[in-house]
């Protein structure tokens, strides 16, 4: 590297690349460092890009941001389709959530109630009609909800598209890991990598997921604001001649079931408070199949093709940690929990405005990644 | 015995007594399950609107070294951690995670579940008293989490289990209490605290299981799944506080015909309507 870079982005995840794309796109010159690691959250997702059928009493907040970027996902898609010259597999296919029980389709007009409340474009269904939309559902299916702009992407096809782009713009790529902010007075002047190397830059931005805490000099609010929160999912695949699982993405109170339009669908996932752990459990995998068979009958005679086990990063109010941090010349972007395919563009879009204008947008205010100072040291 | 149980209508009772379980003082008689919360903040928020000591935490669940956990959320609340065995199905994995939770967490105190299905999360009653008695001789506080079986809560303070907390229904199922009656007799022939444990859906239900002598209740769904945890952990606190007061005031005999409040008697004479000048 001969110019010093404008901005060192530390994670290369689907939030990292998209931050690093719309900065350069503005002009900035950046870097991108990653390690790949196995269990990244943007690797194990499953796409959903559903803020609608998710959303979740006294998150109202949070809400407002995830319509805000899924307002903004097809043109956004559009647009890096075009630059990095590779598909997503974005799919406007809507979501249908079933109840397969009495006490499901109770929970399930409470959730519509609400959903109704505050305006959310949600139908409700009977049984005949969620088994006219989908075929392959259970005949148990007692009721459901349809969500026509509730979507997916392919996840990992995302990132590729991703990498894509942000190299056709001049983003440097460095791999590795991170161990530590340089910093000199009260300014971040560059990144430290674990092989002992550093690379000088006027911003950071960490975007490393549940490891973000991990890097030194990392303020204690990132530090103890964001913990892993584990998950497993599955990828099973039809066997030529099978008609696709669903349309639709399926999901019921337990699991959900996302089809790809290549025959691959994705069950998940288990939401695990252990740590850094990442092991993929017998446990695991039997109740997700179990949960998808339950819905999905024709899940039974699909091959398994893959099992994986995923770190969120998770934050103590479900919403991701957005804006400056401390010291200044830090940006942070993390914590974005179950929703950070949901949130690539609106984050990659407002952070590279932050690091252009140095303004922080008002959508990402309520955010602000210094919220849990000072609430509390951990243990 | 390793508890005691003070009704407030046993006589030289104060209301004001605090919940003794195996030795220890809470001025509280609400105590929080932690799962099923959308978030750490919600949870946090609520366990400080519950004004609860005493938090569960199922350790199957959560892992003891993780930061940012539900255990850091009880550390800043104050409350003290009562580990559970939720998820485990016979007495030998009971015993094994309540070791594993002696460990982690160095503390003798357990909440014992163990469970007979994953569809009704009914207690399996004899693996349940056998679990309770290997861990009351490994000298653990076992807090057991039982039916409303008046027979088999017996024997589980006969096996000295420092409290019994009998369910008024199902899991999250937020059906109250189904059988009053055999809350009743649990009450009346326990020595040790008896904790409602399961089936608390709304407020009212924790003052009924405190009109029918409870020591304690414990509320997790009906909190934690609600709109705003928060502001039901408050409602939940005041019933439990409401319904003890009404076990001590004693509530009036039930009877088919009325009775009316003020006897002919005592009504002044409204005959003769105001008096004019």
């Amino acid at each position: 590297m001969t110019t010093i870079p404008d901005v060192v982005v530390i994670g290369g995840g689907a939030i990292g690349l998209s931050i690093a794309w719309r900065s350069a796109v503005a002009g900035l010159r950046v870097t991108v460092v990653d390690d790949h690691h196995p269990a990244r959250a943007s690797w194990a997702a499953a796409g959903m890009i559903a803020p609608v059928s998710e959303a979740h009493y006294g998150e109202e907040t949070l809400l407002d941001l995830n319509l805000l970027s899924a307002r903004r996902y097809p043109e956004w898609v559009e647009e890096l389709e075009e630059a990095g010259g590779r598909a997503t597999g974005y799919t406007p296919c809507g979501t249908l959530v079933v109840a397969l029980d009495g006490d499901d389709k109770e929970q399930l007009d409470h959730l519509h109630n609400w959903q109704t409340e505050l305006g959310l474009p949600v139908q409700r269904l009977r049984a005949k009609e969620c088994r006219e939309l989908e075929p392959g559902l259970t005949p148990m299916a007692r009721a459901g909800l349809f969500v026509e702009g509730d979507h997916q992407i392919d996840n990992r096809k995302l990132v590729d598209a991703l990498e894509a782009a942000c190299t056709r713009r001049g983003v440097d790529f460095v791999y590795g890991s991170v161990s530590s902010l340089i910093v000199q007075g009260e300014r971040v002047t560059g990144a430290g990598l674990a092989s002992g190397d550093s690379i000088a830059c006027d911003k950071v931005v960490l975007a490393a997921g549940c490891w973000s805490g991990a890097i030194d000099g990392v303020p204690p609010s990132v530090t103890d604001g964001v913990r892993p929160v584990k998950g497993q999912l599955l990828y099973i695949t039809g066997r030529a001649g099978q008609p696709p699982l669903a349309q639709r993405n399926v999901r019921t109170m337990d699991v959900y079931v996302v089809a790809r339009g290549d025959g691959r669908s994705v069950v998940g996932a288990t939401v695990e408070e252990l740590g850094f752990d990442t092991t993929v459990t017998a446990g695991g995998v039997h109740s997700l199949l179990r949960d998808a068979v339950r819905v999905l009958p024709d899940v039974a005679e699909q091959e398994m093709s893959e099992c994986v086990a995923g770190l969120r990063p998770g934050s103590r109010d479900n919403c991701p940690l957005l804006g400056p941090g401390e010291p200044e010349g830090l940006v942070v972007a993390t914590g974005h929990y179950r929703n950070g395919i949901l949130l690539t563009p609106a984050t990659g879009d407002l952070i590279a405005e932050l690091l252009v204008t140095g303004e922080t947008p008002p959508a990402i205010r309520p955010f602000s990644p210094t919220r849990f100072a000072g609430a509390g040291a951990a243990l | 015995m390793t508890g005691s149980r003070c009704s407030p209508r046993e006589e030289g009772a104060d209301i004001d007594d605090p919940l003794v379980i195996a030795g220890v003082s809470f001025n509280s008689r609400l105590i929080m399950g932690t799962g099923g919360a959308p978030n750490l903040d919600a949870l946090e928020k609520a366990l400080i609107a519950s004004g609860a000591e005493l938090a569960t935490v199922a350790l199957r669940r959560v892992s003891p070294a993780a930061r940012g956990s539900v255990l850091d959320v009880l550390d800043r609340t104050g409350c003290r951690l009562l580990p559970n065995t939720a998820g485990c199905f016979t007495a030998r994995d009971a015993v094994t995670t309540a070791q594993l939770a002696r460990e982690a967490f160095s503390t003798e105190w357990i909440k014992l579940e163990v469970i007979a299905d994953e569809r009704t999360l009914l207690p399996e009653a004899v693996e349940l008293l056998d679990a309770a008695e290997s861990l009351v001789d490994d000298g653990f506080s076992v807090l057991a989490y039982t039916n409303d079986d008046p027979v088999l809560a017996l024997r589980l303070e006969a096996v000295g289990c420092a409290a019994v907390m009998p369910l008024g229904s199902p899991i999250g199922s937020g059906m109250g209490i189904l059988n009053p009656f055999n809350l009743s007799l649990i009450v009346d022939r326990l020595s040790v605290p008896v904790i409602l444990d399961a089936g608390v859906g709304t407020a009212s239900d924790a003052a009924i299981a405190m009109e029918l002598g409870c020591d304690a209740v414990l509320a997790a769904s009906a909190v934690t799944r609600s709109r705003e945890p928060a502001t039901m952990a408050e409602a939940v606190r005041k019933a439990v506080e409401a319904g003890r007061l009404a076990r001590r005031a004693g509530r009036i005999p039930r009877r088919l015909y009325a009775e009316p409040s003020t006897t002919f008697e005592d009504l002044p004479d409204l005959e003769s309507g105001p008096h004019q000048d």
